[in-house]
């Protein structure tokens, strides 16, 4: 979407609601439904990648150190990570107000 | 003909490209007839058996999203069934078209017709249209495929026949000739549609931020079909002499008391109205085709000159303000000054007889009752006590 939907005017919307537009629910940010973010010990993380494959979101990538990353714009904060972690690098954390 | 057999007819000669339905009585012989069309070969379409009415519309959705044609028929038990997605249909601006054979909603079990199945779906979306004889059926399909998928417009349609009373009668139809369904039908050119060339994504969830904006768009189509309806009859009537209006009046002028009724009652009522003419009574008769976007000016034109207007409903709205038309013809004439007094009966449910002096008693009692003060007049009519 070019805007965000609680812009949009009933006489802008297409015929019968169809999104024209493939793909762009990856402009939706469901981070902000989330109380706690995983945080990432670097130490202790071996680079397995369990993270990244049980993460039900996709929201970890791989960044150019080598770290699987969670995107905190689509983290909802399920902890999955954090409880599949074979190392225990991965904690949750209350996310402060700062979005 | 029988009325059944020529909305099949007519289903065929509008071209669709998918049958969808599932049997149930009284609405069988029309999905029969279309089952022996396509079974041998005079109409090039797909024909879904599917388990259930639910399935039968939600294959329609599919394949009108898909930029087929697409039709389903059912009746009381199958329309409560398929009634979650009577409500996708129109939300999703897919224009099927479906005939109803109207028949009670159980319980007690009935196979009889009146009106409670399609008011039990009233506020679903579809343009709906009541019909009073086979040829109003079969015309209708036509109308309903042309009006439902004009750019203006895009809704499904619904067409409202009378089970048994309509479906199984066996009248002379005038048929018309495939050049000129043609003329007046053109191919359905869907506005968007399910297509690997350009993906879309229909159905797709909306939060409360939207979901009003979604909702006043639906409404506001729904509303400026009026114009596009009336457009429609008038375009059919000059191409076959046959001439359709949202409410019809018979013998209504300089009439004192007007009944009111939706769908086959009429042509009975206006057997009626002859006979209390010939007696020098000033009674006529009002006939709603359209009802759903009600016709409110159309109504109030010619309603509100009366002094008391006698509608028949066929279905109960338990504990509610009368009968659904009367409601609505009470909503329509609300807040104007000069406004006919209303009594509502409730007639013929679950099939049983109204005769022509059934509707004059009925006229009696309205206007007797109504001379001595009485207001909102309700009942259901020629229950034993």
């Amino acid at each position: 979407m070019t805007k965000p939907e609680s812009e949009w005017t009933w006489k802008e919307l297409p015929v019968g609601n169809v999104v024209l537009e493939p793909g762009n629910a990856s402009e939706y940010r469901t981070g902000d439904w989330k109380t706690f973010k995983p945080v990432l010990d670097r130490e202790l993380c071996i680079h397995c990648g369990l993270c990244y494959i049980f993460c039900p979101d996709m929201a970890y990538n791989l960044s150019a150190e080598g770290y699987f990353i969670a995107d905190l714009f689509y983290c909802k904060g399920c902890g999955i990570c954090a409880k599949e972690c074979p190392t225990g690098a991965i904690t949750m954390v209350v996310e402060e107000e700062e979005k | 003909m029988e009325v059944s057999i020529a909305a099949a007819e007519a289903v065929k000669q509008a071209n669709v490209d998918v049958v969808s339905a599932y049997p149930i009585t009284p609405q069988t012989h029309i999905v029969e007839h279309l089952s022996d069309l396509v079974a041998n070969g005079e109409l090039d379409a797909d024909f879904f058996c599917v388990e259930s009415e639910h399935s039968a519309l939600s294959v329609c959705v599919g394949s009108e999203a898909t930029g087929a044609r697409s039709f389903t028929c059912t009746s009381s038990q199958g329309l409560a069934l398929m009634s979650e997605i009577t409500y996708i249909a129109s939300g999703l601006r897919l224009p099927i078209v479906m005939i109803i054979s109207n028949r009670t909603l159980s319980s007690p079990l009935s196979i009889w017709n009146d009106h409670s199945d399609v008011m039990s779906i009233r506020d679903c979306g579809w343009i709906q249209f009541f019909t009073e004889n086979g040829q109003e059926v079969y015309d209708h399909v036509f109308i309903a495929y042309r009006l439902g998928e004009d750019r203006d417009v895009l809704l499904p349609v619904i067409i409202n026949m009378d089970g048994f009373t309509l479906s199984h009668v066996i009248e002379p139809i005038e048929m018309l000739e495939q050049e000129k369904v043609d003329q007046f039908l053109p191919p359905y050119q869907p506005l968007h549609r399910l297509h690997p060339d350009r993906p879309v994504t229909m159905g797709a969830f909306a939060l409360p931020s939207i979901f009003a904006e979604t909702k006043k768009a639906q409404e506001f189509a729904m509303l400026s079909s009026m114009s596009k309806i009336v457009e429609t009859w008038k375009a059919f009537g000059d191409l076959t002499g046959r001439y359709y209006k949202p409410v019809e009046t018979y013998r209504a002028e300089e009439a004192e008391t007007l009944l009111v009724t939706m769908g086959s009652f009429g042509e009975t009522a206006s057997v009626a109205v002859d006979m209390m003419r010939e007696e020098g009574r000033a009674v006529g008769l009002l006939k709603i085709r359209l009802w759903r976007p009600f016709p409110f000016d159309e109504f109030r034109r010619a309603a509100l000159q009366a002094k008391q207007l006698v509608i028949i409903d066929r279905a109960v709205s338990v504990g509610g303000p009368g009968g659904p038309v009367a409601s609505e013809v009470k909503a329509a004439i609300y807040g104007y000054d000069h406004r006919p007094e209303v009594y509502d009966f409730v007639a013929g449910i679950s099939g049983r007889d109204v005769t022509p002096s059934d509707f004059i008693k009925m006229v009696d009692k309205a206007e007797i009752e109504i001379e001595e003060g009485k207001r909102d007049g309700y009942e259901i009519y020629g229950v034993r006590e």
